[in-house]
């Protein structure tokens, strides 16, 4: 085991695969709290262009959607995040990341907002709430803190789906994996072990935070 | 309940009845039977599989040595034999060896035996025509290209470290992005670089550059230990050396301006142990 340890940069990967996660969690947060707003707004153009990017991105697969951010946008049509190459993967690697779990955040939040009663929405109206106000005051509030366990189990999924960002190079614990196979095979039983404990030590408390959370936060009806 | 349990005795012996189905008729050895042989499927020039058919340097290889133990074209079994599961495909039985620019190492010889080698290709780099990167110096500060993990890429890193450095999962995406003008240089063995530089696609816009890098040692991986099976392949290399069929392949796979290294090659084969 200590081999591993002195051969490759362990505690390089799992802290790129940190990095990725946590970076990813606050940019998909971003863009999904932005797209359910768009999903529950009473306009009609923006409804339809929330259903359409939650059903586009949600449908498609990850390594498909991290891929093209490179391909597409960085190959074809010349966008660069970076002028050093590694670091212009990692951003890409975090655009198709948040891009693709933002879908599930607007999702989770969506859920959250039906937990809340209609009549609470009709009351904030008729006491002369905007719908901004509305949003602000009493929608959101209640729909993040009933939607706690679900972003939870999105933000579960993506720390394990970052490993489908090794497609682009990106030096994370997947990489890492595919290294150890290539280069010391011998090795790739305690690597495997390696992995799996570092996924569970970075997941289990997630769960764990999040399930104490929602339990205290929850609005009770 | 008594139906119920007819059933269950019927699930399991139909299910008996598959699994022995399967055990039948991959025995792998013995005149007969088939061989099943790990190559690489997506390699112009080593092992490419197009429709049903497959050509490249390892799969003339394969054929000849498969031919020398007993077994016309027609029995083999081509697999799949991506880089980073050939080992597990030769432990588990899957294969009774891996041709597939298979490099002979001294960490992978711990997990699996290795007949010949039968070529030494040597690290390079491929370029497009005319760019003026005509050695390791002329890397500094280009942007490269090379497959996750691999170990091309972690060598120049070491000597050249002000390069800038992309991997992609295939070594295919890297030629797009090279051809795309994204990057300046891709790295690999020679054998790989020169199968893409003759596809039809690339044909004339890129070139090899050759001597950037160490030696990369071609061998058959087969299961650990099995020293029979390690002598009859060396064997067969030996002879197709001798036949002048193994010239051929070289010059039929990896085309007319392959600057061949005469002075390693064809190698002499290691004892088995």
């Amino acid at each position: 085991m200590s081999s591993l340890f002195d051969q490759f940069d362990v505690w390089g990967a799992f802290w790129m695969t940190i990095k990725l996660t946590a970076l990813s969690a606050v940019f998909s947060l971003l863009i999904g709290t932005v797209v359910a707003i768009m999903r529950v707004s009473p306009v009609p153009v923006l409804r339809f262009l929330g259903t359409s990017y939650v059903n586009i991105f949600r449908n498609t697969p990850l390594t498909l959607i991290v891929f093209f951010s490179l391909l597409g946008l960085w190959q074809t049509l010349g966008v660069e995040l970076s002028s050093q190459l590694p670091v212009n993967a990692f951003r890409f690697a975090v655009v198709g990341l948040s891009i693709y779990h933002a879908a599930f955040v607007c999702e989770a939040l969506r859920s959250g907002v039906n937990t809340i009663p209609l009549g609470q929405a009709e009351a904030a109206r008729s006491i002369g709430l905007t719908f901004g106000q509305t949003l602000r005051e009493v929608v959101l509030p209640q729909a993040f803190r009933g939607a706690i366990t679900p972003l939870g189990n999105t933000l579960i999924a993506l720390a394990k789906n970052t490993t489908v960002v090794v497609t682009i190079g990106v030096a994370e614990t997947a990489y890492l994996m595919n290294k150890v196979n290539e280069d010391a095979s011998d090795q790739l039983t305690n690597m495997f072990l390696l992995a799996a404990l570092f996924f569970v030590l970075l997941t289990v408390p997630i769960g764990l935070l999040t399930g104490r959370a929602s339990k205290r936060l929850a609005v009770k009806r | 309940m008594q139906i119920r349990k007819m059933g269950g005795v019927a699930i399991v012996a139909v299910a008996a009845l598959g699994l022995s189905a399967c055990g039948g008729d991959d025995s792998g050895s013995g005149s007969g039977g088939k061989i099943d042989i790990g190559i690489k499927f997506d390699q112009p020039g080593i092992g490419l599989k197009q429709g049903d058919k497959y050509s490249g340097l390892d799969v003339d290889v394969a054929k000849y040595v498969a031919k020398e133990l007993g077994y016309s074209e027609d029995k083999i079994n081509w697999k799949a034999a991506p880089s980073k599961q050939r080992e597990q495909l030769i432990k588990s039985g899957q294969v009774k060896m891996v041709v597939a620019s298979y490099s002979i190492t001294d960490a992978r010889k711990k997990e699996v035996s290795f007949a010949g080698p039968y070529f030494i290709a040597q690290q390079a780099l491929l370029v497009k025509k005319g760019s003026g990167i005509t050695n390791l110096q002329g890397l500094q500060g280009k942007k490269l290209c090379s497959v996750s993990g691999s170990t091309s890429a972690t060598k120049l890193k070491a000597k050249v470290p002000g390069v800038n450095l992309q991997e992609f999962d295939t070594y295919s995406k890297c030629t797009e992005a090279l051809v795309a003008g994204r990057i300046d240089a891709e790295t690999t063995d020679d054998t790989i670089l020169s199968g893409y530089a003759n596809q039809d696609t690339y044909k004339g816009k890129l070139e090899v550059v050759p001597g950037v890098g160490g030696d990369e040692i071609y061998g058959i991986g087969i299961k650990k230990g099995d020293k029979a099976t390690c002598e009859k392949i060396n064997s067969a290399l030996a002879k197709m050396v001798a036949d002048g069929s193994w010239k051929k392949a070289v010059t039929d796979n990896l085309g007319a301006d392959y600057k061949l290294d005469a002075a390693k090659n064809p190698p002499k084969q290691d004892t088995c142990s």
